[in-house]
């Protein structure tokens, strides 16, 4: 009971955190800083010669982000196999 | 530690879901490779173009159940989202010139490279540089691991136990 | 009371932490970290709004301003890996569930 106590005591206070990080944003529509990203608007069509800014930043401004994100998916894939790949009888035999 | 097995599993589902997943087959694959290949012109791209193509595997594990989901091998889908995911960092080899992952082929009037004026138009096809194959090898190796996780986990929580 | 989206999603993460560590059951567990990476996602999107904009994609778009594209582009990459840190907990309660027979997180200990 005392554990359980302590436990809710402190998401209470962990809530009341991020709560107060919530009123300390911008309000929202008017986000702080948009140097780069009217600069991607404006020059992106122009660099890329694509129609889709969201996909030239993904893929060529942010490409470095994409592989190694790429990279990780196929790493939780084969940790997937790795766990849970055994194939039966033939492992006993070793 | 023995315990009853589920024969309920053995055929799949029954006769409806089975036609109504080969018919769907087709649509699915076509939605998603809709999705991949214009990824520079609307919203979408590699990601969820290839997820919608790993529900192909999910609903074939689904409506044909244990016995014929052995059909699927592992090893030759594993093998193709490596190809998928080598030939991604291959494309960022092209523009070596001036940097790593470099559009070159943007602007060059060579197979990717048309130019498009600035402001609203509707999309053409061909432009975008070295975009569209980036789309098509990150859709492929999204769908193979995406596949694989499935494949894995549902043959390990499906066979007898030993 | 405008920024009603931000306390959305601080009400989300928090729904998400808590259920990840009062719970018992480890599916569910799971749930809640699945949740509270959600949440995350959604804060990152919801900063880069501009008032009365439009997706910045120029294919036959409409004539407004456009909001930032590289929220989106930083949540595509976190989707995936919160796909891939969800995939890898489930193989292992897959695991514990066949080794010691039940998902209570508390009835035997990873000691023995």
């Amino acid at each position: 009971m005392k554990g359980l106590l302590i436990r809710s005591l402190t998401l209470v206070l962990l809530f009341a955190f991020l709560m107060a990080a919530a009123f300390q944003l911008n309000p929202f529509g008017s986000p702080a800083h948009t140097v780069m990203d009217d600069y991607y608007i404006r020059n992106g069509q122009a660099e890329t010669a694509s129609n889709n800014i969201v996909s030239s930043v993904v893929f060529d401004y942010r490409g470095m982000d994409t592989l190694l994100e790429a990279s990780v998916l196929f790493t939780a894939a084969s940790g997937v196999v790795m766990v849970l790949g055994r194939r039966g009888k033939d492992e006993k035999k070793d | 530690m023995k315990r009853k097995t589920d024969k309920s599993m053995d055929d799949g589902m029954s006769i409806i879901v089975k036609v109504a997943a080969y018919v769907l087959a087709v649509p699915i694959t076509i939605l998603g490779l809709y999705i991949i290949l214009h990824g520079h012109l609307t919203p979408g791209g590699g990601f969820p173009g290839g997820a919608v193509i790993a529900t192909l595997t999910v609903l074939f594990l689904v409506a044909a159940g244990k016995e014929k989901a052995k059909a699927l091998k592992r090893d030759m889908i594993s093998f193709a989202g490596g190809v998928g995911l080598v030939l991604f960092a291959f494309f960022g080899f092209i523009g070596t010139g001036t940097t790593f992952f470099f559009n070159a082929l943007a602007n060059s009037g060579s197979l990717f490279g048309m130019r498009i004026p600035f402001g609203v138009n509707p999309g053409y096809m061909w432009t975008a540089g070295v975009i569209p194959p980036m789309n098509m090898a990150v859709g492929l190796e999204v769908a193979a691991s995406l596949s694989v996780i499935a494949l894995v986990m549902f043959v390990y929580t499906m066979e007898d136990e030993r | 009371m405008m920024d009603l989206p931000f306390i959305a999603v601080m009400i989300l993460i928090m729904l998400g932490i808590s259920a990840a560590v009062l719970k018992r059951n480890m599916i569910k567990i799971v749930m809640g970290v699945s949740i509270s990476a959600s949440g995350i996602n959604l804060l990152l999107v919801a900063l880069g709004y501009r008032e009365g904009g439009v997706a910045p994609i120029f294919t036959n778009a409409p004539a407004a301003q456009m909001v930032l594209p590289t929220p989106q582009a930083l949540t595509l990459t976190s989707i995936v890996i919160d796909l891939a840190v969800t995939a890898m907990m489930l193989s292992f309660v897959i695991l514990m569930y066949k080794h010691y027979g039940s998902t209570d997180s508390r009835k035997r200990r990873l000691s023995g």
